[in-house]
């Protein structure tokens, strides 16, 4: 167990470290929601209107920016070798692994989408359940996000082909998500989103380490 | 920590291009074997499939009476050109991690850090280090852990004299508590070791 809890550090100091880590994740995030309002036009009714989209959409968005180093840099300097060969299953390091990614930049961001959505305009009435759905949505996006990364191992231009496996895969939590925050802002029953989006989260969770071990091992091989 | 290691008709391929076939080797406690062959010869893939971490065409790789999958878990060493150091970790947090990971103690690790004379280099970044620094921090990481089996890819090649000295005297160690050195070479090991070349 002790071997899980450093490994879960090791991932966080290593997420948190220079080279990207949460500064770039939410200044990404940030930035791009700002040029929301530049595109779309200034009215505040407008803006209060897509705001919660706005805010979930680049959340997904900003999910993908830390997945590229996520297993590549263990396959590059060979540290997946040794994890591979280890007394922890290599399903369990790799849930791990995106334990951590989820911890270290989505998990902070979760924090920042209620921020972004009430500064373009939505009602404060909202960031309690954008806060709910960004935690779920975002533990969804770092384990689906996980078996991108873990197939693109290899690959030339990973970052690139991770994207573009795992956008697809995000298709539904954004769905369910949005669907909830535009019931919620509507007044309509918004619960049957959030527990699909949980859903979803909960089967991201126990299905993705099988597919990225399964990608990891190939890769070694 | 006894552990034997038996490869019968061994067989493997890489990208579809076959490397040997009927290789066999035989390991008792306290044996090292140096593994000699050309370029691409399959030396590193032979160490990765004891490994685990290839599939292998045909033939038995056997640890003994151990179950495989817990012998490669927790009874062997896999030291290569990665050495799965982090670069942008500083040399003590990374050994810490490895220690800590295959299940060595901090006493073993403090013995090691002393043994390869790494005080001055826990602060850095592995990146600051050289190739023979990085090198002793990864031997480091096999003494924390004491396990029988060695799996060494080159052991000495970044290695000054001084230091060379010093890694052959560690394996001797290794060898006369019990251990065993399954190692690639390209100059022959002088240690009292078995030989095998590998020929396509």
């Amino acid at each position: 167990m002790s071997a899980a809890l450093q490994l879960l550090k090791r991932e966080m100091a290593i997420a948190w470290g220079r080279g990207g880590g949460l500064l770039v994740t939410s200044g990404f995030f940030a930035g791009a929601t700002l040029l929301l309002p530049l595109a779309s036009g200034p009215e505040p009714e407008r803006l209060a209107q897509i705001a919660p989209g706005a805010a979930w959409t680049v959340l997904a968005l900003s999910a993908l920016l830390g997945l590229e180093r996520l297993f590549e840099r263990d396959f590059e300097d060979g540290a997946l070798d040794l994890m591979a060969h280890a007394g922890l299953a290599l399903e369990f390091t790799c849930a791990l692994k995106c334990l951590g990614h989820w911890l270290a930049t989505g998990a902070p961001l979760a924090l920042l989408a209620p921020v972004a959505a009430i500064a373009l305009g939505a009602s404060p009435t909202l960031a309690p359940l954008l806060f709910a759905c960004a935690l779920a949505g975002g533990l969804a996006f770092a384990f689906t996000g996980g078996i991108g990364a873990a197939l693109s191992l290899g690959a030339r231009r990973g970052g690139l082909l991770t994207a573009v496996i795992v956008l697809p895969l995000f298709v539904p939590p954004v769905i369910f998500g949005g669907g909830a925050l535009d019931a919620f802002t509507a007044g309509l029953p918004w619960r049957a989103g959030v527990a699909l989006l949980g859903a979803y989260a909960a089967a991201a969770v126990a299905l993705g380490p099988l597919a990225m071990a399964a990608a990891c091992r190939n890769a070694l091989s | 920590m006894s552990l034997s290691l038996h490869i019968e008709d061994l067989a493997l391929s890489r990208g579809g291009r076959r490397l040997f076939s009927g290789l066999g080797l035989r390991m008792e406690p306290g044996q090292a074997c140096a593994l000699t062959g050309a370029n691409g010869s399959g030396k590193t893939s032979l160490l990765r499939a004891v490994a685990g971490l290839c599939a292998v065409d045909s033939g038995r790789i056997a640890f003994g009476g151990a179950d495989p999958a817990s012998a490669r878990a927790s009874s062997l060493h896999l030291l290569g050109h990665l050495d799965g150091l982090k670069a942008s970790r500083t040399a003590g947090e990374e050994l810490a991690f490895w220690t800590g990971w295959q299940g060595g103690t901090p006493s073993a690790m403090a013995a090691a850090v002393r043994r390869l004379d790494l005080h001055r280099l826990l602060d850095l970044e592995v990146r600051r280090l050289s190739a023979g620094q990085r090198r002793r921090l990864a031997l480091a990481r096999l003494l924390s852990a004491p396990r029988p089996l060695w799996l060494l890819d080159e052991p000495l090649s970044p290695l000054d004299g001084r230091w060379r000295a010093e890694a052959l005297e560690i394996m001797a160690g290794h060898l006369s508590s019990g251990g065993l050195i399954l190692a690639a070479v390209h100059d022959p090991l002088p240690l009292a070791a078995l030989a095998l070349e590998i020929t396509a």
